[in-house]
């Protein structure tokens, strides 16, 4: 028999897998995500009780199910429920086989999954409670480490769960998986959740606590899930594709001493060609899927245009313009258009590139946005206009609030005196 | 982190014996539930070691040995990549394999964070110097 501790490990690891499964069984008979956690919470105390002593069970999942379905009829006999709607939902728990191997079984899970992501990703909810909401059903985190991941304080995140727990079920957010014109809609605000998840770990820095890096890989996980979820939706290819890559460059992303290295410097000797053989791989099944690219799947195509170049100097820039003019036209932003010019600039000259940002420089999103004047800056001194370029990488080191990227915006403004 | 799940061969392996029908269906769903997880980063299985062959290095000598070898519980015969949060997931997904008989072996695979005090040191110092402005505003 394992020690106690290690014994708490492994149900920790069990909750892992089947926390979420479990939570989207129970969400479906008693439809409502906050009692079916409460319900899945009292299975994980029991077997925190009772596996010390007897050990994990051959079948975890299906133990804990059982356990939270006694509950669950247990609550329902305790509580004055109409005894209509008690038949009714003896009779959905009736239905409810076992989790075991079976195909039709799996379409079963797989179906309540996506209720659970959709509930959790509901637009009835404020977008951090989306997050929270999402990280603690689906992802089977505590409170206490989306707290910390988040910066905020463990009651504070709780209070967020309780209330939007609260919100769902006060405004009868159905456990279902939406059809037709708002299947898309809802599908964003998945995507969005994921990938804001994505970006938070991704923005981490050194020295910040070990759960927050932790979150781009909670991120890809809650994806890749997704894609298998979801396989004929290309925007879900697309957002894995592009978190895959982006992970990817993560060895390569810092330097030595913390600073930032810019895509371009990067050694490309340190990116993980695993995660972008995968990500390439994703790309390649939202391509196949049809129709046109949506904004994930393109930002994807940009990151592996870049991802097959083996130097710099490989890079298709043409490509990642003609991306970027897809991307403009599908969702049109200032930054996409720097974006966008910083492209042009490569592919066809920095005329070309200029052109586009003198257009942006009266942009009123961008007035503080310190990227202007360092792209419009480079640009002015590859067409041998140091002057002005110094002038504008001088602003550009203003309105930065990196110390470091200060320092190199200034030294690159000296360059420039020095023509 | 990542762990590499090591398969390890036997006599029917070694003598590039199929799997039955039976076994490969089941190998086959279970890496379908591994990819669903979002766990599953790459796997493969591994020919008999008689296509394959060993260097032996000794000081500036290369001796190229082909196989088979001989020892089977030694070798391997196939391996998974896994992404997981913890040692303990990692064993809960390989308790769930779909075969008898055998010993599968984890190994943690060394990630940047693993090597991170050594290699960087300009890093820990430039925390460090955090840490103690920190602690100067605090006073």
């Amino acid at each position: 028999m394992a020690a106690a501790p290690d014994a708490h490990r492994s149900i920790e690891a069990v909750w892992r897998i089947e926390s979420a499964r479990l939570i989207a069984g129970l969400a479906r008979m008693v439809r409502d995500v906050g009692v079916a956690e409460e319900l899945a919470q009292d299975a994980l105390l029991a077997a925190l009780e009772q596996w010390p002593e007897s050990g994990v069970p051959d079948i975890p999942g299906a133990w804990l199910m059982a356990t939270a379905k006694h509950r669950a009829i247990d609550r329902l006999r305790r509580s004055r429920v109409l005894e209509r709607k008690h038949e009714e939902i003896g009779r959905d728990m009736a239905q409810h086989a076992e989790p075991d191997l079976d195909a039709a079984m799996d379409d079963q899970v797989g179906d309540d999954l996506l209720s659970l992501v959709f509930t959790t990703c509901h637009p009835v909810l404020s977008t951090e409670a989306r997050v929270a909401l999402t990280l603690r059903l689906l992802g089977g985190l505590t409170t206490r480490e989306i707290a910390r991941a988040f910066l905020v304080s463990e009651a504070t995140l709780a209070q967020r769960i309780v209330r939007a727990k609260r919100t769902l079920a006060e405004s009868r957010v159905p456990f279902e998986v939406p059809s037709g014109d708002e299947l898309d809609e809802r599908l964003a605000s998945v995507l969005e959740v994921v990938y804001l998840v994505f970006n938070e770990g991704y923005s981490a820095t050194a020295g910040d606590d070990w759960m927050r890096p932790g979150l781009c890989e909670e991120a890809l996980r809650l994806g890749r899930i997704l894609a298998e979820l979801a396989p004929r939706e290309p925007e879900v290819h697309g957002l894995v594709s592009l978190m895959e890559i982006q992970a990817s460059r993560s060895r390569a992303r810092t330097g030595r001493s913390g600073e930032p290295v810019l895509l371009l410097d990067q050694n490309r000797a340190r990116w993980d060609q695993l995660l972008i053989g995968r990500g390439l791989a994703a790309l390649a099944r939202a391509e196949q899927l049809g129709g046109t690219l949506g904004p994930y799947a393109l930002q994807a195509a940009i990151a592996a245009c870049h991802a097959r170049a083996r130097a710099p100097g490989d890079t298709d820039w043409e490509r990642i313009a003609a991306l970027y003019d897809a991307l403009a036209q599908l969702s049109p932003s200032p930054v996409v258009e720097l974006n966008r010019a910083v492209a042009l600039g490569m592919a066809f000259g920095p005329a070309a590139g200029l052109e586009l940002v003198d257009q942006l420089t009266s942009e009123p999103s961008l007035e503080s946005y310190h990227l202007l004047p360092s792209v419009r800056g480079d640009l002015l001194a590859k067409l041998g206009r140091f002057d002005e370029a110094r002038s504008e990488l001088e602003r550009a080191a203003q309105l930065t609030r990196n110390e470091r990227e200060r320092g190199l915006l200034l030294e690159r403004a000296r360059a420039c005196a020095s023509g | 982190m990542r762990f590499m799940i090591l398969v390890k061969a036997d006599e029917d392996s070694e003598a590039g014996v199929m799997p039955s029908e039976q076994m490969l269906a089941d190998m086959q769903q279970y890496n379908e539930e591994l990819v669903k997880a979002g766990v599953m980063l790459a796997g493969e299985g591994l020919h008999p070691s008689s296509k394959g062959a060993r260097v032996r290095f000794a000081g500036d000598e290369r001796t190229v040995i082909d196989g088979p070898f001989t020892e089977a519980k030694e070798l391997i015969a196939g391996f998974w990549l896994w992404q997981v949060k913890s040692k303990e997931e990692a064993v809960e997904w390989v308790k769930r394999c779909p075969v008898a008989d055998t010993e599968i072996e984890l190994r943690q695979v060394f990630e940047a964070e693993d090597f991170g005090e050594e290699l960087t040191p300009e890093l820990r110092e430039a925390e460090e110097r955090l840490r103690a402005q920190v602690e100067e505003q605090q006073q």
